[in-house]
């Protein structure tokens, strides 16, 4: 077994500008044991970068989220939060998930499929008339799931203006004080507030008014975790899939084979996503530490009671022991099962809707511009828990 | 009175959510979950991951009642 007298290599390894997974994660993964590593904030932390590990400590119980709370967390801000759902562990985190899980079965989000395949293809008329160069950050991979996801839960979609600012900061990695921010999300709570009494006064047929009823009326769960239940799904809902849209093109086009073979085949769309979620390092490192509720071994290391893991799904889902050519981009691989949603009791929540917001949203992409290309020099988010572009002009 | 509990692999996409909630009843080993044993005693955890199942996938029943997930 490996002991921790080595000093803690500093974390997250990637560039926030690029989709690159950094090398440091193969030479993790090559050598034995797990990795010490230290955030900018909070402390030190052992680091899972392979495949077999990341499933067993997401999907094992002896690692709790909710310990977080009593921790001094790594991460990557001088602020911390109470992460709601995502700091909480069965059975509060089971009775809060069963609240909303039904929203979002793969059979529930499957009727959504026409409004958002409509969805694209009038943002893409509108794409056309505007002419290039376009953002196509701004234009459609953002329009798309912020308009589904208030929809469902019963959000003005024209209020994106008001909750872009809060819920960027949600998910912010800046140099934002923790006193800023607490006042971000509480001003999005505050705006959250409001319009659950909106809800409660005039009840309408979506996801907050289901959620207000089991507040109210089956006592189910608390007011704070209510408000913050709504928060975490709006913020949750269309920051990743408003991310993964322009990354996904991003990889296709770098991949023309590939790109072309989707043109080619569009019946592998399905595969293709999956492909794409196991590809791209979405995150700009691992960050939800998991806190070992007694010793366990991981990997050949020692975890002792109270010490938390993190564990860096980019680098598992380019894990040689796992996946055939892990490097490699392959939208025709099958049967596989990476962790982009995670995995356990926290796997993502809305995957299949964000499934089906990727599909369709590249799809007719592509299928309506046979020459799509950059036009432009992509901005990256650089101060995001997500790396994306925050601009990405596009010609065709 | 015993509950039975199926997961069908058609709708499973493997999120390891009902192996978290319990692990002596669930299992991902393959491509798919499946339950440990088909034959449980009424135990409400089997419901919970049904209930939470992100696929919709489990079905638990008691005699041919349909107990989860619940509605």
């Amino acid at each position: 077994m490996t002991t921790a007298d080595t000093a803690p290599l500093s974390y997250p390894f990637n560039v926030p500008e690029s989709l690159e997974l950094s090398e440091e994660y193969e030479q993790a993964r090559n050598r034995p044991g797990l990795l010490k590593v230290r955030m900018a904030y909070g402390e030190p932390a052992w680091l899972v970068t392979r495949y077999a590990e990341a499933r067993f400590v997401l999907g094992d119980q002896r690692f709790s989220r909710a310990e977080g709370a009593r921790h001094d967390e790594p991460r990557q801000s001088e602020g911390r939060t109470d992460s709601g759902i995502l700091g909480m562990d069965p059975p509060d985190h089971t009775r809060l998930r069963t609240l909303v899980a039904k929203a979002f079965t793969v059979r529930q989000v499957e009727k959504l499929r026409p409004q958002v395949k409509q969805l694209a293809n009038e943002l893409l008329d509108e794409l056309e008339a505007a002419g290039p160069p376009a953002d196509l950050v701004d234009r459609y991979a953002l329009p798309i799931p912020v308009a589904v996801i208030c929809r469902m839960l019963g959000v003005p979609a024209e209020d994106r203006p008001r909750f872009r600012v809060w819920s960027d900061a949600a998910l912010s990695t800046s140099s934002l004080t923790a006193a800023e921010f607490d006042a971000n999300m509480e001003e999005l709570r505050a705006y959250m507030r409001q319009l659950i009494e909106e809800h409660r006064r005039a009840p309408q047929d979506d996801l907050m008014t289901a959620l207000i009823d089991a507040r109210d009326v089956n006592d189910r769960l608390s007011e704070v975790e209510l408000v913050d239940l709504c928060v975490g799904i709006l913020v949750a809902g269309h920051e990743t899939t408003a991310t993964q849209i322009p990354n996904f093109v991003l990889a296709l086009l770098d991949h023309p084979g590939q790109l072309a073979l989707l043109r080619e085949r569009p019946e592998l769309i399905g595969g293709a996503v999956e492909e794409l979620l196991r590809f791209v390092p979405l995150g700009s490192g691992a960050s939800q530490a998991r806190y070992a509720t007694e010793d366990v071994e991981v990997g050949g290391t020692l975890v002792r009671a109270g010490t938390p893991v993190l564990v860096a799904v980019g680098a598992a889902n380019r894990d040689a022991l796992r996946f055939d050519a892990p490097g490699t981009l392959d939208i025709s691989r099958t049967g596989m099962q990476h962790l982009g949603f995670g995995h356990g009791v926290h796997h993502c929540l809305g995957a299949p809707l964000a499934r089906l917001e990727l599909q369709e949203a590249i799809g007719a992409l592509i299928t309506r511009f046979p020459d799509l290309r950059l036009a432009g020099d992509v901005v990256w988010k650089s101060e995001m828990l997500v790396r994306g572009p925050r601009v990405m002009p596009v010609g065709w | 009175m015993t509950w039975k509990v199926e997961i069908d692999p058609q709708q499973c996409i493997a999120s390891g959510s009902c192996a978290a909630i319990a692990a002596d009843l669930f299992v991902v080993d393959g491509a798919y979950a499946r339950p440990l044993k088909d034959r449980i005693e009424e135990d409400e955890r089997a419901l919970d991951a049904a209930d939470v199942c992100p696929a919709a996938a489990i079905t638990v029943r008691d005699g041919t009642e349909v107990v989860g997930p619940r509605p």
